[in-house]
């Protein structure tokens, strides 16, 4: 009965998992990432535009990789350089892709997906499941035992930590972003590399739950996919027909689940010390 | 002499003054100019006339008392979320949830307006009142999570949105919807509950505008909300505790309490952005009838400068906005998208200016 349910529970997981990640490096590094849906959005949106205009799933990848990394520059520029309110600008980048992506359209044509590689016993999936875990792995050996790191999490902690070492805080900033932006688009890309078309608005708040998915984790990677692997199963388990439970109310779960764990009423959240603290 | 004194000096008062506000909001106009001439370039570069843009929106906007009276009905719920925002954010809190209590807040109107029949008398406050409380209580659970817990209340009203907008899709699809129809709504509110429109009580304003007393509510509750702030001991409180918690701590105001009706208050005045809609425009709930006002109100907050009067202009351009891309996609085939994203960029730019000004003059 679990068994069948793994598909689903990987094809929900993949894409909130990279964007926790990205989420993870941007607030770790102090800066509050609001943009994570918009990001998301521009990736899959990239995905579709690059695949039917070159036919390449890859030259598509790269695509929404390469409008979420100028995207989250823009966030990077207006957030470190200009000390633009951080919330406020995440939240205007999402209604800037959202407007973009519904005036640029692109064809209702049907795109290719990413390539699927096919394993003994686990099965077939696209490639961006594999290597889900991976780059999970990877930032946190990245994060907790490289100095490269420390640094960025310096950024995180204090403002004063990188300036007593004169490194700048706002380099390492910028690359907590640049790599939000580098994640939550790969997101994106799985989204529509998925369903094979793009429909208006395909993230429906995606960006958010990964969100709720950094702070459930508390700001550590391994525990972020965790806990995108937890909101994915609990979406794929289709209570609806076992229990009676609508499908709308089973989707608040990961935000109610956040709102709890955010009260400190179940464990303890750590959110980085200088989490939206600008430098003076 | 004297009487030539008494007659110019009031001018030169007004000058002084127009001069100041001028100076005050120039950051804000040149984003708003940069705004316009962006979708110009845009306009050209898909081989239209920017100029017959710039005739359109002026066309549209305030070409007859009919197009006026649109832009103000655009505006109305604008002007509400405006206000949410700026009074959380004199406060010192972040109200983000503003769709989220708008939504619960509607949703009540349109329960109360639904199975109440009563005098008009009686049901437009008894309505408006469930309303605002529902909204105030959506508003208020962030504002206890942050005073008891120390939660912070942007991410729990994120949260609250998601939540509400669950809640209230599932009831109108499940259980409150019009019996005998496929549309996911409730059934119509009784005719007592309704705003009446506006149109044939102001001269030259035709039947069919869509311009309702819910404006009037709105421009009251500018005037309340500018006497709250500067004149009340709560608005001292209020804007205290948002600027110097630790001084109101030490003056006696428990900064705790006042977090928390911050956010009742504001998730209050958000509910009547959806009082708007239900009793003034829909007479029912209607899913995901939001254009994303509670979002858009953070952009007037901030082109409006948290002050109630700015709120109430930077919602009429906000209003407008949204109007010349109804009929920008009507008339000239541009989606509307691009307000949408101009409007993003526009918000990008007003915050960049408030960080340079405000590492300025540290």
């Amino acid at each position: 009965m679990i068994f069948h349910l793994i598909p689903s529970t990987l094809r929900m997981t993949t894409p909130i998992g990279y964007a926790a990640l990205g989420g993870i490096y941007s607030e770790r590094s102090g800066i509050i990432n609001l943009a994570l849906e918009g990001l998301m959005l521009i990736g899959a949106y990239g995905y579709v535009v690059g695949t039917q205009a070159s036919g390449s799933a890859w030259v598509g990848m790269s695509v929404g990789i390469g409008l979420g990394v100028l995207l989250s520059l823009l966030h990077a520029i207006a957030t470190i350089t200009f000390h633009a309110e951080q919330i406020v600008t995440g939240i205007a980048i999402n209604i800037f892709v959202l407007g973009f992506t519904e005036y640029l359209t692109p064809k209702p044509e049907r795109v290719t997906g990413l390539p699927e590689l096919n394993l003994p016993v686990i099965g077939s999936y696209s490639m961006l499941v594999y290597l889900l875990p991976i780059i999970m792995l990877a930032s946190h050996v990245f994060l907790y035992k490289t100095p490269w790191g420390l640094r960025l999490r310096a950024a995180g902690e204090s403002i004063e930590a990188l300036k007593t070492l004169s490194l700048s805080r706002a380099k390492w900033q910028y690359l907590g972003v640049i790599l939000s932006g580098i994640l939550a688009s790969i997101g994106g890309c799985f989204l529509t590399s998925n369903v094979h078309h793009y429909t208006k608005g395909i993230t429906g708040g995606r960006g958010y739950v990964a969100l709720a998915a950094v702070i459930f984790g508390n700001w550590r990677p391994i525990y972020g996919v965790a806990a995108c692997l937890l909101f994915g199963f609990a979406s794929s388990l289709e209570l609806a027909d076992l229990w009676n439970i609508p499908d709308e109310l089973l989707k608040v779960i990961p935000h109610i689940l956040t709102m709890i764990v955010l009260a400190g009423l179940v464990g303890r959240s750590h959110p980085p010390a200088a989490l939206g603290k600008m430098d003076t | 002499m004297n009487i030539s004194f008494i007659l110019v000096k009031p001018i030169i008062r007004t000058f002084v003054y127009i001069r100041k506000l001028l100076l005050l909001c120039l950051p804000q106009l040149l984003v708003i100019c940069g705004f316009f001439l962006l979708c110009g370039i845009v306009l050209f570069q898909r081989g239209q006339n920017p100029l017959e843009f710039y005739t359109t929106i002026f066309v549209s906007g305030f070409s007859s008392i009919d197009e006026l009276g649109s832009v103000l009905f655009n505006a109305t719920p604008l002007i509400f979320t405006g206000l949410a925002v700026a009074i959380g954010y004199k406060g010192g809190l972040f109200n983000i949830g503003c769709e989220g209590q708008l939504y619960v807040a509607a949703f009540a109107a349109a329960l109360v307006g639904m199975f109440l029949n009563l005098p008009s008398v009686i049901i437009v406050p008894i309505c408006i009142g469930t309303a605002m409380i529902a909204g105030a209580i959506w508003g208020a659970i962030p504002g206890l999570l942050k005073a008891k817990f120390g939660a912070h209340e942007v991410i729990n009203t994120i949260m609250m949105n998601f939540i509400a907008i669950a809640l209230t899709n599932f009831l109108v699809t499940s259980v409150y919807q019009e019996p005998n129809q496929m549309a996911p709504q409730t059934s119509q509110i009784y005719e007592t509950a309704r705003l009446s429109r506006l149109g044939g009580i102001i001269p030259f304003l035709p039947q069919s505008n869509l311009l309702n007393s819910s404006f009037l509510i709105a421009f009251i509750c500018v005037i309340l909300c500018y006497i709250f702030m500067k004149h009340t001991r709560w608005g001292y409180e209020l804007r205290l505790v948002g600027n110097a918690p630790d001084v109101a701590a030490y003056g006696g105001i428990n900064p705790a309490i006042v977090t928390v009706w911050v956010m009742a208050l504001s998730g209050a005045v958000a509910g009547l952005a959806g009082v708007a809609d239900v009793m003034g425009y829909q007479y029912r709930f209607l899913y995901n009838f939001s254009s994303g006002w509670g979002f858009t109100g953070i952009a007037v907050a901030l082109l409006g400068r948290n002050h109630p009067v700015g709120v109430f202009a930077a919602a009429l351009l906000f209003g407008l906005l949204n109007k010349v891309a109804l009929d920008i996609e009507l008339l000239m085939n541009v989606p509307r998208g691009l307000f949408h994203a101009g409007q993003g960029l526009l918000i990008i730019g007003l915050v960049c200016i408030e960080g340079i000004s405000k590492r300025s003059s540290l």
